[in-house]
């Protein structure tokens, strides 16, 4: 898919769990990541963090070292 | 079929009653019935049929034909049985001479001003005029014409003097049924099944005694220009020829009938399809459904002619590329080349290069079948299905606050509630029949509040009218619901025993300080929301204070960046108010497709098996693997969108996909042909080249569901039957087409009946495991869980706990969509559905149904078309960020200024064209409700719309077959 798309799809899951009084936001977003995102995506995902991962919100970045 | 006995729905004269035991005697025998019982019903019950003609138990009774006349001891005068209740101790005497002879006397009136042409009337052997002539004894007319004259009478067209002023020709304007004025009795059945059954007020009696007419709408009305929907009640509640199907006219009466469930929309309604041989002459609702109690609408009720429609393809066929025409070939041809292609791409580009999608429109069993064979035979977990695009938010939602994925209640349960919000759905069009009951609970005084962009009928028809509209503007559920919720906590109008108890208290107290903030009051929400903050307010002290509260909602909660936290909102507010666990209450969504419920069970998911159980967990995948021997891919697959997105990147190459159209129904028209074109083998299975097939290299046919056995799951949870009544037009019913391609990539699969695979599901699935066919033999159907626990299945769901234990609170944050308009698009496109048509169109289109709905319209605002010097009926130009198309405008106030509204139900709008790719945050539904748009005046069909048509005409060609 294009880095856009998955920025932005990206970002929204974040934006959810940023809002919820969780401990752990990250673990929450990379959970969700790991239970719907298909292996292609995170990897996509993964690679894109190692690239530099611009425009991606900091939760995700945090969160893609956990899927 | 054989083994399937039809139970007793016999016509006991006025409707059921429920109250204390009340004991008369009939003729001498004791009958005991509930209190407001009538004679006639409490006779009936006794076995004893007291002859009538305007009495019928689908409406109130009217005591106006005088033939059910009783005597009852220590009363004067002979009362109609239909009209007077039971009373304790009560003597009936239903056949003495006095009420004989009255009886007769009655006919004889009624006959006298009838056509004796009874042996060629579409009605011979299926009229109640005729039965009751013969139940009183007639045997004799004796009023005759004066010398030189006639007899005054309202069915010859022509008499001795002349024209006959009386008579009236046949009105046929309905594509459907008939309104033959010379066979009425004016018994006011269907003026009366209109508005009490149907809730339209179409009907009605106009003119007084003799002159007593039937009259659709206004005096230069017909039945087609009348508010008529077409729902049948009125022509089942005839009891003569006077509403008649046309298709009784053509065929004659039918000898059998078998009851099935009518494949529309996920009301899922119970039909007896009435036969003769394999010839389906009508689809009769059934009064022991229990998702439509004997209502019907226009789709289930007379839409089922796409069954033999000239544009079925009834051969498969294959292609190498695209471009080339279509060839026909035997089975084992389409399904070796398929399965060839398909494990070629695998030993190629590995083994999750391809999947399948799942059809909600076919059987629970043929759904199971084609998710077992991505996962059992292709071996990964690329499975989705049309539920991705509409409810999967609802799977995400309410499986994270109360821990199942599923409606709480049954139908019924709308005759308890006290106060309803309807929130993103247009029940009127969307789900006929539901809508119809919940009309009636409404004029009995049930409140209903409306949150829609649009002012739909709910919001105001006859002798119905909301409470409260909220018209949001698209996009702000979240606003709206989370401000609802703030007024419900502020003011303390909460359920604190229900969430105490029932709910974790931790998390209330986070959520109640995060709605109690006042920005998200209904005073700072107006400014996104467009909602005048004072009439939000009341709408919530109304819900939180007016007794049991339901929500129902549809696709306008879940179609949208956040239509999973709407639907957590949405949970929310139930939780809130005490609102679960009982009847009248509730989280009910309104399911799309007959059997969108029924494929998520399923296991249509990429990320969950049968049971929404996720695929990481070894202990269910343990279950499956033991039962079908391979092992299971621990890892979600792609998603619908993800499969198209990972087509154009170049990994995802072959696809099956069983009844459904995603060319047409998925957003973002070119990027699903881009998908599309890139894979290199796509099977469609479906019963016409749709838009889709465009695109494919192999088709298989498919079955419609009259011609095969199975089971579909409605939006209450209940399985329902679906039974055969005609052989496969094709050759095979689609479960046996999705056997047949496993096998000839070598699974060995055996199953010689969908009851084995149910067997299968059930085995395998807790919430099923009590299902048999048997079982729903017995019941007529169940709602799941269905299971040791709950043997007769669970019409009310989380009664004494949530399946989760206890309810989350889930903070809701209002989040804007980043489609934003601007300049360029500075309005906003939301769509939907009618009435007559149905998701893409492709059986509704093929149906008399389009002579309501022939070609999508845009719906615009007087302002908005002013602005643009557009008038009614003009072609406009509708262009977003992904693309154009061009249709006629339908200039209206039931969109706000700055929203316009349409249906995507033909291919040559192609609505889809325009909406974009964004999607649910959760589970990638897709936002279809909201799209920055901008409109203007057009010539007609865009470029885009010729090339789309050129390229649809050049790739549904087909070579004759080679011989």
């Amino acid at each position: 898919m294009s880095p856009e798309k998955m920025v932005h799809m990206a970002n929204q899951i974040a934006t959810f769990f940023k809002s919820q009084p969780d401990e752990d936001q990250a673990e929450r977003v990379a959970g969700h990541l790991r239970d719907f995102w298909e292996p292609r995506m995170r990897d996509q995902l993964k690679a894109y963090v190692a690239a530099g991962g611009e425009g991606l919100d900091d939760l995700v970045i945090e969160a893609s070292e956990r899927v | 079929m054989k083994d399937f006995i039809i139970p007793d729905d016999r016509d006991m004269g006025t409707p059921a009653r429920e109250g204390a035991p009340v004991t008369l005697t009939i003729d001498g025998f004791d009958v005991t019935v509930p209190e407001g019982t009538s004679v006639m019903r409490a006779a009936a019950e006794a076995g004893i049929s007291v002859p009538r003609l305007c009495a019928t138990d689908s409406v109130e009774a009217f005591g106006s034909c005088r033939l059910c006349v009783v005597e009852i001891e220590g009363r004067r005068g002979t009362p109609s049985s239909c009209t007077t209740p039971v009373a304790p101790g009560m003597v009936v005497n239903t056949g003495s001479s006095k009420v004989r002879k009255i009886r007769r006397g009655v006919m004889e009136l009624y006959i006298s001003d009838h056509p004796l042409d009874c042996l060629t009337c579409s009605a011979n052997g299926d009229c109640e005029l005729q039965d009751m002539a013969g139940a009183v004894g007639l045997r004799d007319v004796r009023y005759a014409a004066p010398e030189g004259g006639a007899l005054d009478n309202h069915f010859e067209a022509r008499n001795t003097s002349g024209d006959n002023h009386r008579y009236l020709p046949k009105d046929e304007s309905n594509p459907y049924f008939t309104y033959d004025p010379s066979k009425c009795i004016v018994c006011s059945r269907c003026v009366r099944a209109c508005e009490e059954v149907q809730g339209t007020f179409a009907l009605t009696i106009e003119g007084r005694g003799f002159d007593s007419r039937v009259s659709a709408g206004n005096p230069f009305d017909d039945f087609l220009s009348s508010d008529c929907v077409s729902c049948g009640a009125c022509v089942q509640a005839c009891p003569t020829a006077t509403l008649q199907e046309k298709s009784v006219v053509e065929l004659g009466t039918p000898e059998h009938s078998v009851v099935t469930t009518c494949a529309y929309c996920g009301v899922g309604c119970s039909f007896k399809a009435e036969m003769q041989g394999d010839t389906l002459v009508r689809m009769v609702p059934w009064k022991n459904g229990k998702a439509n109690r004997g209502h019907s609408c226009v789709k289930g009720r007379f839409a089922y002619g796409y069954a033999h429609h000239q544009d079925r393809i009834l051969n498969p066929m294959i292609r190498d590329n695209i471009t080339d025409p279509w060839r026909e070939v035997s089975w084992d041809e389409a399904l070796s080349f398929a399965a060839t292609r398909l494990r070629g791409l695998q030993e190629k580009h590995g083994a999750k290069s391809i999947g399948v999608i799942t059809s909600s429109r076919c059987t629970n069993e043929e759904t199971y079948l084609v998710q077992k064979l991505t996962r059992a035979v292709f071996g990964n977990n690329n499975t989705d299905t049309c539920a991705r695009v509409c409810h999967s938010p609802t799977g995400y939602g309410l499986g994270q606050t109360f821990g199942t994925s599923a409606g709480t209640q049954d139908f019924d349960s709308v005759e308890h509630t006290d106060v309803v919000i309807v929130i993103g759905a247009n029940p009127t069009d969307g789900h006929p029949v539901f809508a119809s009951r919940l009309k009636k609970r409404l004029r009995a005084g049930a409140k209903l509040i409306v949150i829609d962009p649009r002012r739909i009928d709910l919001v105001k028809s006859a002798h119905v009218e909301a409470a409260h509209h909220l018209p949001l503007r698209p996009g702000t559920n979240v606003a709206v619901v989370t401000a609802l919720a703030h007024v419900i906590v502020t003011e303390k109008l909460y359920d604190e025993d229900f969430i105490r108890t029932r709910c974790d208290w931790e998390e209330f107290q986070a959520y109640a300080e995060f709605v109690s903030n006042p920005r998200h009051s209904p005073e700072m929400a107006e400014e996104l929301t467009r909602v005048p903050a004072a009439e939000l307010r009341e709408a919530a002290r109304l819900f939180a204070t007016g007794g049991n509260g339901a929500i129902y909602y549809g696709l306008g909660v879940t179609e949208h960046s956040q239509g999973s936290t709407t639907v957590m909102g949405i949970a929310n507010l139930a939780m809130l108010t005490g609102n679960v666990g009982r009847p009248g209450v509730g989280v009910n969504p309104l399911r799309g497709q007959n059997n969108v419920q029924g494929s998520c069970d399923m296991g249509s998911f990429p990320h969950e098996l049968p049971g929404y159980r996720h695929v990481k967990l070894p202990e269910v995948r343990k279950i499956f693997e033991d039962a079908w021997g391979v092992s299971i891919d621990p890892e979600p697959g792609l998603r619908i969108p993800n499969m198209l997105d990972a087509a154009v990147d170049g990994t995802f190459k072959g696809l099956y996909c069983q009844g459904e159209d995603i060319l047409q129904s998925d957003p973002d028209t070119k990027h699903v042909a881009a998908g599309l074109a890139a894979m290199e083998c796509v099977i469609v299975h479906d019963l016409f080249l749709n838009e889709t097939a465009n695109y494919a290299h192999v088709f298989l046919p498919g079955s419609t569901f009259l011609e095969k056995d199975g089971t579909f799951t409605n939006a209450e949870r209940r399985i329902n039957r679906v039974r055969r009544v005609m052989a496969p037009r094709n050759g095979y019913a689609d479960w046996e087409v999705t056997q047949l391609l496993a096998n000839a990539m070598g699974a060995n699969w055996t199953y010689t009946h969908p009851s084995q695979i149910m067997d299968e599901i059930a085995a395998t699935t807790p919430s099923f495991a009590g299902v048999t066919y048997d079982l729903l033999d017995e019941k007529g159907s169940v709602q799941w869980p269905c299971n040791e626990d709950h043997p007769d299945g669970t019409p009310l769901m989380h009664v004494d706990g949530f399946m989760r234990g206890k309810g989350r609170f889930i903070v809701t944050e209002y989040v804007a969509t980043d489609e934003k308009t601007g300049p360029r698009f500075p309005l906003l496109l939301t769509t939907g559905r009618v009435l007559s048509q149905y998701n893409v169109g492709a059986q509704t289109r093929r149906t008399a149904n389009s002579v309501w709905h022939g070609e999508d319209v845009l719906e615009i605002h007087p302002h908005d078309a002013e602005n643009r010097g557009l008038n009614e009926g003009d072609w406009v130009k509708l262009a977003s960020r992904s693309g154009e198309t061009s249709l006629r405008a339908h200039v209206t106030e039931r969109v706000a200024p700055g929203v316009v509204y349409t249906t995507f139900h033909h291919p040559d709008t192609q609505a889809n064209v325009v909406t974009t790719d964004f999607s649910d945050w959760a589970t990638n539904c897709p936002e279809y409700k909201v799209t920055a748009v901008q409109v203007s005046a057009s010539n007609g069909p865009s470029e885009w719309q010729e090339d789309y048509a050129a390229q649809a005409e050049q790739a549904r060609r087909i070579l004759p077959a080679a011989e």
